[in-house]
């Protein structure tokens, strides 16, 4: 009966148990920053991949999470755990409100993708002048490590932290591949006109994908706020993020519960290459995805997860 | 006469300055096959819209079961019970025959297997059950046309609109979809359909409302609706039936 949660189990089970294998702090970060990018493109994944609604902006919801989190504790003295929840239930709110605004109006394809940029660029204008996100100068949370204050000493904690942060997503992810919803989320993508012949409220459909899309997205970003301590509207707001959810899920496999994952490490990978090879030449590390995802669009456009299927052996040729 | 399961009453659709469908009526009997023909851009497929909540109309209404449902969306009038297939198929492209149709099943099943095995069924009846596994961008015309067919069935409908499914075919095609047709309704299912195919619709429905630049031209049986100088006239051209006429006595 649950069978089809047992794959994501066995995997996020290896993997939490990389930290008693592993003693390195460089092999730890590496995997932290990753499993984070995963999780911020898991959400991205869910609206974009399944449900074919493309945003440029999902720095909007990874950005409301991280600020949430940080502000609620540092101006409002909220307890931490209880800022991160919020900030995941502000991020899944923000992006309802943004899908009542943008999928109410018939927006789609390129025209969703440039509103979504939008709304992320007016966020971070507005966190950059506004006192209470500490404006230009930024946010800092104070420095308390302990389980209540949600900041870990040991690099391990973190790590398990923010993968079982990740295997949530993706168990949601995958108990919705295999419902309904998913099955209308998928017939919204791949045409909304016979989806509504069908029965499906597209509209509803989209709102609540982009409501657990906003949520999946803030919690990475409320975990960025909790691991480095440090916010201001460039890091939580900006490009960089939009980029990378997108280029996780696309790179990975667009539209699969493992490709967030896949693609997170093997970009992640990259650019600690390039910061090896190049140094910390500026743009080196968009040079470098933006030549992986022409590569990937070119050659593999269901990314890493359907190179993996083309060159399996087909069983059971039915049919 | 049965009675009525739906009604297109005083439909008028606009569009700009052209009057695509100018106050047509079509009562859709329960239980019957209803066929609707007529030239190309008559109308046939906008009010098949505006019966489906795709279209809306700019004076008229629509009555399924007595109730009025001219301002209800498409989904809900699917929940009520009323399926179309589209003339320029839809299907979705990247996935299976029996995810496709599964889309429509779940409608009536939420639970996936219930819906997976409701769609296999119907996949049956239409005959697309060796092809279940295949992307359907891959079928050809008449599986992509079985297809659509089979979506709109899954969903269970009372009222099922079929906008020219044996359009692309070839006869040997039609032949082998007829039966399934008369099958559907003989399941319970009220069939309105489209049709260019004269063969089919004769063989078909029990009555047929001609459709002639917007406006019911002529309404009957099979045999009555042929034999109509008026219906003759929109095919042919004006003049034509008097020509016909004047060739059978020649
Ligand atoms: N969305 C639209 N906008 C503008 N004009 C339209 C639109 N849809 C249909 N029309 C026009 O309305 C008229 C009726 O079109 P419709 O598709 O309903 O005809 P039809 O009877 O289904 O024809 P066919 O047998 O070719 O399918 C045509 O002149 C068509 O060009
Ligand atoms: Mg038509």
């Amino acid at each position: 009966m649950r069978d089809h949660l047992a794959p994501v189990l066995i995997v996020l089970a290896l993997l939490a148990g990389v930290p008693l294998v592993v003693d390195s702090n460089v092999v730890l970060n590496f995997l932290k920053v990753a499993l984070m990018l995963a999780l911020a493109g898991t959400g991205w994944n869910l609206l974009g991949g399944y449900g074919g609604q493309f945003s440029f902006g999902h720095a909007v919801f990874f950005g409301t999470g991280a600020y949430a989190v940080a502000v609620l504790q540092v101006r409002f003295g909220i307890n931490a755990w209880a800022a991160f929840g919020a900030g995941i239930v502000l991020g899944a709110v923000l992006g309802l409100a943004i899908g009542w605004l943008t999928f109410r109006a018939g927006l789609r394809g390129s025209y969703f993708a440039l509103v979504t940029l939008a709304f992320a660029e007016v966020a971070r204008i507005i966190a950059s002048v506004w006192p209470l996100t500490g404006a230009g100068a930024g946010i800092l949370i104070p420095l308390r490590e302990g389980f209540l204050t949600l900041q870990f000493g040991s690099r391990a904690e973190g790590y398990w932290f923010v993968l079982a942060l990740l295997g949530i997503a993706m168990l949601i992810v995958r108990a919705i591949e295999v419902r309904r919803f998913g099955a209308q989320l998928v017939a919204v993508r791949e045409n909304e006109d016979a989806a509504r012949a069908l029965g499906v409220d597209v509209l509803r459909v989209k709102l609540l994908a982009i409501a657990l899309s906003g949520g999946i997205t803030a919690s990475a970003g409320a975990f960025y706020a909790q691991t480095f301590l440090y916010l201001d509207a460039g890091l939580a707001y900006g490009p960089w993020i939009s980029v990378e959810a997108l280029l996780t899920a696309i790179v990975g496999g667009i539209g699969t519960v493992w490709g967030p994952l896949l693609g997170a490490l093997v970009l992640q990978a990259l650019s600690e290459l390039g910061k090896h090879l190049g140094g910390d030449a500026p743009g080196l590390g968009l040079v470098l995805f933006g030549a992986v995802l022409i590569l990937v669009v070119r050659f593999a456009p269901n990314g890493i997860v359907g190179l993996a299927r083309s060159l399996r052996p087909r069983r059971l040729a039915r049919g | 006469m049965a009675e009525l399961l739906a009604e297109a009453e005083g439909i008028t659709v606009r569009f700009g300055g052209l009057v695509a469908v100018n106050d047509a009526s079509v009562p859709v009997p329960e239980g019957c096959i209803v066929g609707l023909i007529g030239p190309n851009g008559a109308g046939k497929t906008t009010l098949f819209a505006t019966i489906a909540g795709f279209q809306k109309p700019n004076a008229g209404s629509i009555r399924f079961r007595g109730a009025d449902i001219t301002r209800l969306p498409p989904h809900r009038r699917a929940a009520l019970g009323i399926a179309r297939t589209f003339q320029i198929v839809q299907p979705f492209a990247g996935l299976t025959v029996r995810e496709n149709i599964a889309v429509g099943a779940h409608l009536r099943h939420a639970g996936r297997a219930d819906a997976l095995a409701a769609a296999e069924a119907v996949a049956d009846r239409v005959g697309l059950a060796p092809l279940l596994n295949l992307p359907a961008a891959s079928l050809t015309v008449a599986g992509r046309k079985r297809l659509e067919l089979a979506r709109a069935l899954a969903t269970e409908p009372q009222l099922l609109l079929l906008d020219e499914v044996l359009a692309g075919l070839n006869p040997s095609e039609i032949r082998d979809m007829i039966p399934v047709i008369r099958a559907i309704r003989d399941g319970g299912v009220t069939v309105l359909m489209i049709e260019h195919v004269m063969q089919a619709v004769m063989a078909l429905a029990e009555e047929i409302h001609v459709l002639a630049g917007g406006r019911i031209i002529a309404r009957g049986g099979p045999e009555q609706v042929a034999r109509d100088p008026a219906v003759v006239e929109a095919y042919l051209g004006h003049g034509a039936a008097a020509r016909l006429q004047g060739g059978a006595h020649a």
